[in-house]
Formats: C-alpha cells, sequence, structure tokens
C-alpha cells in the first residue's frame, strides 16, 4: 500500500488515478496510522515552498515523515513535494526543508539564459546520470512533464538525472530509501508509468 | 530542451465531442474519453478540452467525462468554457483537471485571475483570449468571439499575465477557420511583451503551418488546432516527423 500524503496541497486525482491505471494499491490520506501502516510514502505538493511546508508542519506529518523516513520507510516526493525533501528553499525567503537530502532549492531566475521563460513548462528529456531502483524502466533521453521555477541545486550526492533547460536543471534525485521526481510522473504518459511502476516494486 | 507542444482542442457539448471523422482503431470520435486515448498514444503532448454547453445538465456531464478522461488519460489535460468563479475552477481541478482556462469569465471579472492564482498557482491559470483586428488594432472579443469589448488586446493580455496568468492561449479570430496558416503578425505581438509560454490557436490547416509557426515566432511553446486533427486532415505523428526534420525539438 502506498499512502499518497494529503496535506491540502494540490490536486491528488491523477496520482492516485494513475497508481489505479499500474495497479498499485494506494490511499490519499492525512491520517498517521494509515501512513504508518503503509510500505511507501509518495508526498505530491503544488505552489508555494512556504504555504506547503507550514501545512505540512500544522498537521505534524513533517516529523511523522522523519520518523517513519528514519526507520527505513521508503518516500518520493514529486514536484514541490521534492523540493521539500531537500535542507532549505529559497522561493520567496528562505524557508526550512524536511533536510532528508542535502541541498538547496533555488530560483531558475538569474541562473538560466534571459531567453528563456519561466517557469519551465513542457516536455523535457531525462539526462540519467546514475542508476536507481526507482529508474529502473527509464530510459536515458525519456521524456517528462515539468512545471516549475525553482529547482534544487548542491545536490550532486543525490543525483539521479538532469534535464537541459539552458544549465543542467536537477530533474530527479534519491538516497537511500529517499526519493524525489522535479517532474510529474503522473502526467509524462507512459515514461511516467514506468517511474510510478518502479516506485510501486522499489 | 523543452519540446515545442502540439495540442488537440475537443470542443464538448451534451457530453459528446463536437465535429471530427472516424479514424482507424477509433470507434466513436465523437467520444471525449475515446479520442482522448487515441490522441494521447499518437502523440499529442497536451489535451485541451472546452466545455460549450449551456445547460447545469451538460455541465454535470462534462465533469464526469473529465473525470473519466483522467482516469485513463495521463498527460496534462487543461479545461475551458464556463469558467467565471473559483468554484468553477475547484469543480474542474476536482475532476482531474491540471490548468483551467479562462476567457469571458476574466473579462467579467478581472479580479478572477488573480485570485484563482494565490489560490492554485500560476502554473494553474490560463487566459484564453480571441483577438481580432478592428481599425488596425488588436481587439479583444468576448462570448466566443461575438462580442467586440473594445479592449485592447496586447495590454489585456499583458495585464493578465502580470495578475497571475501563467500561460496564454492566443487565438486569432482572423486566422480562425481559414486554414491559412497562424496569424504570425499577432502571435509576435504578445510574445514580445509576456515572458509565459504562449499556444498559438487559430489557422492551422497544413503541416507545413507548424513549421512556419515555430521557425517564425521561436518564442511560441505550442500549437492548438481542432478539425485539423479530427478530421485526419492532420495526422500527429506525421506532424511531428516533419517538424523534427526541420530542426524543431518535439517528443517522439
Amino acid at each position: 500500500m502506498i499512502a499518497i500524503i494529503d496535506y491540502g496541497v494540490g490536486n491528488l486525482f491523477s496520482l492516485r488515478s494513475s497508481l489505479d491505471m499500474i495497479g498499485a494499491e494506494s490511499v490519499v490520506t492525512s491520517d498517521p496510522e494509515t501512513i504508518r501502516s503503509a510500505d511507501k510514502i509518495l508526498l505530491p505538493g503544488v505552489g508555494a515552498f512556504e504555504d506547503a511546508k507550514r501545512k505540512l508542519s500544522e498537521s505534524g506529518l513533517d516529523k511523522l515523515i522523519l520518523e517513519l523516513v528514519a526507520g527505513g520507510k521508503k518516500i518520493m516526493g514529486i514536484c514541490l513535494g521534492m523540493q521539500m525533501l531537500f535542507e532549505r528553499s529559497l522561493e520567496y525567503g528562505e524557508h526550512k526543508g524536511l533536510g532528508l537530502l542535502s541541498g538547496s532549492v533555488i530560483p531558475m531566475q538569474g541562473t538560466i539564459p534571459e531567453v528563456l521563460q519561466i517557469p519551465h513548462i513542457g516536455w523535457n528529456r531525462l539526462n540519467v546520470v546514475s542508476e536507481h531502483p526507482v529508474f529502473k524502466y527509464t530510459k536515458n533521453g525519456d521524456y517528462v512533464y515539468f512545471v516549475h521555477s525553482y529547482y534544487a541545486s548542491g545536490c550532486e550526492d543525490s543525483l539521479l538525472a538532469t534535464t537541459d533547460y539552458g544549465i543542467n536543471i536537477t530533474a530527479a534525485v534519491a538516497k537511500d530509501n529517499v526519493a524525489g521526481m522535479q517532474f510529474h510522473p503522473e502526467k509524462s504518459g507512459e515514461c511516467g508509468l514506468n517511474i510510478l511502476r518502479a516506485f510501486a516494486e522499489w | 530542451m523543452i519540446t515545442k507542444r502540439i495540442i488537440p482542442c475537443l470542443d464538448v457539448k451534451n457530453g459528446r465531442v463536437v465535429k471530427g471523422v472516424n479514424f482507424e482503431g477509433l470507434s466513436d470520435v465523437s467520444s471525449p474519453v475515446s479520442l482522448a486515448k487515441y490522441y494521447s498514444e499518437c502523440g499529442a503532448d497536451e489535451l485541451v478540452f472546452y466545455d460549450i454547453t449551456a445547460s447545469s445538465e451538460g455541465r454535470a456531464l462534462f465533469t464526469d467525462i473529465l473525470t473519466e478522461v483522467a482516469r485513463t488519460i495521463f498527460i496534462p489535460l487543461t479545461v475551458g468554457g464556463g469558467i467565471n468563479t473559483l468554484d468553477d475552477f475547484d469543480r474542474v481541478l476536482k475532476c482531474g483537471a491540471d490548468k483551467v482556462s479562462v476567457n469571458s469569465g476574466a473579462i467579467r471579472n478581472p479580479d478572477l485571475i488573480g485570485e484563482a492564482a494565490k489560490r492554485y498557482g500560476d502554473q494553474c491559470v490560463v487566459i484564453s483570449a480571441d483577438v481580432k483586428r478592428v481599425n488596425g488594432e488588436f481587439r479583444v472579443f468576448a462570448k466566443g468571439g461575438r462580442v467586440d469589448t473594445g479592449m485592447e488586446a496586447i495590454s489585456w493580455i499583458k495585464r493578465c499575465v502580470d495578475n497571475g496568468a501563467g500561460e496564454v492561449v492566443l487565438n486569432s479570430i482572423d486566422t480562425d477557420g481559414v486554414k491559412g496558416g497562424f496569424d504570425i503578425e499577432m502571435l509576435r505581438a504578445v510574445t514580445n511583451v509576456v515572458s509565459v509560454p504562449v499556444i498559438a490557436s487559430g489557422g492551422a490547416g497544413a503541416v507545413s503551418h507548424f513549421v512556419d509557426l515555430f521557425r517564425q515566432v521561436p518564442d511560441v511553446s505550442a500549437g492548438l488546432a481542432a478539425s485539423v486533427f479530427h478530421f485526419g486532415e492532420i495526422k500527429i505523428p506525421d506532424l511531428k516527423q516533419e517538424l523534427s526534420e526541420a530542426g524543431i525539438t518535439v517528443r517522439i
């Protein structure tokens, strides 16, 4: 059973549906006991970092996640959920993340060539730089769907894949039992379903 | 590098897709679910569903269909038509839409975009503008392109983006339905003033029109069309192949 953490941020319908599609059992929940009894955790998220992190903290789910991950439970963050795995974010000020991975989330503004539009919206290719079970079915060059204006930096020790948007942008990370995808696997067609399938089997 | 997107637009009325022919392997062209699945398998990068129903029964049917599409298709879905309030945003987002396109609703209520962007994020809010040349200036039209609002279009679109719209669909009434190519001049005028993705709509009649679009307006992010796809006049795999051969980055 995969627990999709519901902390009032974003739309979980497609994520749930995509797990149904690949035959993985999942539950959308904010209930600590349900999360505790799940095999794995999916941490979704869209919107602003500060707001999302506050909601996660107010519900006490941040502490629960830290406890369960320390105990070995596998977690994968998606989009903003991935960004929250890091130590900090510089989105509108400086905000503390969960600190499960080393690195910071920084704005594209000022780091990518000025001619490129922000947010980075659309399909882009994965340049896979290391191997991991969540990429079991993923090929170098697979196209996935991105929507974001900030990205993780200083995360060389967990880097799984980058994507080219003027510079190398962190696309996927994983270390030990913690993984994160900057793009939306639930919106990335067959390539995305492959990643969710690999996550379910991880 | 990020790819140029190809987006079929499906007009839905009383639960059925308006206009279209049957393709091989597609039993019911007017079923939104089977057409969406067909396009997704053909390599469409995104789908736009436009609800052109007037009745509340039709509206309920539309959300049922949207839910069904979002259960089976895993590419981005944009939904438009009849979006006037935050409740309308809520209604379609709960059914699995990723982005919501506002048109007349933003003209009637200029605060709608800002409020929606604050609640759901900029990436979720699309301003869709029907624009036509009147006395040498670009004007915004409302109510499906029937009513001249008198507003100058470029500054209107820029204002919507400043208020939080994360994407622009620019539909040129002048080129729409003519199948003579996209409105290059109008698209340039818009891409010059906004920094968010702009989706070109209106005028596609041949594969070469998409090649011209992306060559002549490199800042355009996507090309949208309806009938040329529904009638099979342009097949998405062929279109993407030709774009790729012309040196334009597409997802194949």
